[in-house]
């Protein structure tokens, strides 16, 4: 009994980082995990603010073709539309170069994961920075417009300030799905921390201790940009009366 | 959607009520004579020949997949129940572990944890003749219990962190009421704690339940043939790519919008207000 436990974990050499290891394996595939999440994220708060805004402000059309977007998205699992999308978006460029005279070129599993998972952190963040938007009070707005104050300059000055304090925890949210929605990658056939943990572990018989070590990994990227956030809303809501987190 | 709710919470209610608006405006009109021209020309235009063929297979994976859902979910939400009321209330041996569960479950991807346990638990049990010897074995040896098991656990991981704030949220006077009654602690959490609980976690199990559907599919990559496989299997059978990818968000969108009309219908059966 207790020697087949200990041939599950053959031992720890196996995640060392040179070549007998697969340590390196691991941390590119990490590098790469983090590398998309951090583009897509970037991306999904771009789509976000633009969204939001204009399904605030905008006319009617924008506001449905919005609501669309933003529902469609998010009522498909991730799943399928990074199939849908990464289909689509590969064919759709390589016709259009095609049809301009280039030659087909093949996109990188970096940038299709950037934009495929961009386009779905867009349609969460529209709704996560709408929903702030409107919790401003509307008292602060009437009070700057009072003053004299010009929408641009209300904008910069009251809205955003005071929306960041609430937007935050949504956003940190994202961003901790982000992270791990790059785990579906692995089934488009890209080398980010699960891929990488699959051929380890499947080359190596050592599931447990790889699968183990890729779950360590992504619990601590977790628990750090927990951390990381729970810093930006204590400086987001400094200044306010009884803000849970600050003073 | 356009006309006034006067029921809406908050700001939002306040936006609405100010443009009380038909629904049939000129845009929309003109809209949904492209989606119409879109959906007929993928209708028209596409090769659907297949459909026929595999329609059996895709009715099976849609019962499956709806299967899968309805069980995990349920398994799932009693998990919850004593997750969240271990952290809300229980002492500290108890809360531990369940915070250690939720904050391990809801880190790491819900890919890797399924692939943990049928890869790592699976090539792990044969070891021991004790388990092949079982009468779980040949539960064991197939897919859907590791299946079951993750999308259980995830589940649980996420909505006992709701339950937690919603078993905190419950005001206080309404516990402490019952004790002045000299209700039983038990009798206390049956019948005044958990339903209050429960209604105020009610507006975020409708959410859970679509992120269970939108994750359902990655059981596929564990052999167990739910409709997101069948698309697959459609794929490579006959190398028509957007087809079965199409039809796939299709029986999803549908999927959803039930879950989302039955927790809405739900929603209203509940009285929403105590006295």
């Amino acid at each position: 009994m207790l020697e087949a436990l200990l041939n599950a974990f053959p031992n720890l050499a196996l995640l060392a980082w040179d070549p007998p290891g697969w340590g390196a394996n691991l941390g590119r595939g990490l590098a790469n995990s983090l590398q998309i999440a951090l583009g897509a994220y970037a991306l999904g708060l771009a789509i976000g603010t633009g969204g939001a805004f204009g399904k605030l402000y905008g006319g009617p059309m924008t506001r449905d073709l919005l609501a669309i977007y933003t529902t469609v998205v998010r009522a498909v699992p991730e799943l399928v539309l990074i199939l849908i999308l990464y289909f689509a978006v590969t064919d759709l460029v390589n016709q259009g170069l095609v049809s301009f005279g280039y030659d087909r070129i093949q996109i990188s599993g970096v940038a299709a994961g950037i934009a495929v998972l961009g386009v779905v952190q867009g349609a969460y963040s529209v709704e996560v920075i709408r929903g702030a938007i409107l919790a401003v009070p509307s008292g602060q707005l009437e009070a700057a417009r009072a003053m004299g104050m010009p929408p641009g300059k209300a904008a910069w000055r009251i809205t955003l300030p005071l929306m960041l304090s609430n937007a935050i925890p949504g956003l940190a949210n994202l961003w901790l799905i982000a992270t791990k929605d790059t785990a579906l990658l692995a089934i488009v056939g890209f080398a980010e921390l699960t891929l990488q943990t699959r051929q380890a572990a499947s080359s190596t018989k050592a599931f447990l201790t790889f699968f183990l070590a890729a779950g360590l990994l992504y619990l601590m990227v977790t628990l750090v940009s927990t951390a990381i956030f729970g810093r930006i809303e204590k400086w987001a809501r400094r200044g306010q009366r009884s803000g849970g987190a600050g003073q | 959607m356009g006309a006034a709710r006067p029921t809406q919470r908050g700001g939002r209610s306040m936006i609405e009520l100010e443009t009380p608006t038909r629904f049939w405006q000129t845009h929309r009109i003109v809209m949904a004579a492209i989606a119409a021209v879109v959906v007929l020309a993928c209708i028209l235009l596409l090769r659907w020949d297949w459909l026929p063929k595999y329609l059996p297979l895709i009715g099976e994976g849609i019962w499956r997949t709806l299967w899968l859902l309805v069980i995990t979910s349920f398994l799932g939400f009693f998990m919850a129940i004593p997750l969240g009321l271990a952290q809300a209330a229980g002492p500290w041996y108890l809360a531990m572990p369940a915070k250690v569960f939720c904050t391990v479950i809801r880190g790491t991807p819900l890919l890797l944890q399924l692939w943990l346990l049928y890869f790592g638990l699976g090539s792990l049990f044969p070891q021991f003749p004790a388990i092949r010897q079982s009468e779980l074995w040949p539960y064991l040896r197939q897919a859907w219990p590791y299946a079951i098991v993750a999308l259980t656990f995830s589940f649980a991981g996420y909505e006992g962190e709701v339950m937690r704030g919603a078993f905190k949220g419950v005001p206080g006077g309404q516990l402490e009421a019952a004790r002045a009654m000299g209700m039983p602690r038990f009798t206390i959490l049956r019948r005044i704690w958990l339903p209050l609980a429960i209604q105020r976690a009610l507006p975020t199990l409708g959410g859970e339940t679509v992120l269970q559907l939108k994750a359902t599919p990655l059981v596929a990559t564990i052999t167990v043939v739910d409709i997101y496989a069948v698309a697959s299997r459609v794929r490579q059978d006959t190398f028509i790519v957007y087809e079965p990818l199409l039809l796939l968000a299709v029986v999803y969108m549908v999927i959803t919008g039930v879950i989302v009309l039955a927790f809405r219908w739900f929603e209203h059966r509940v009285p929403s207000r105590v006295a």
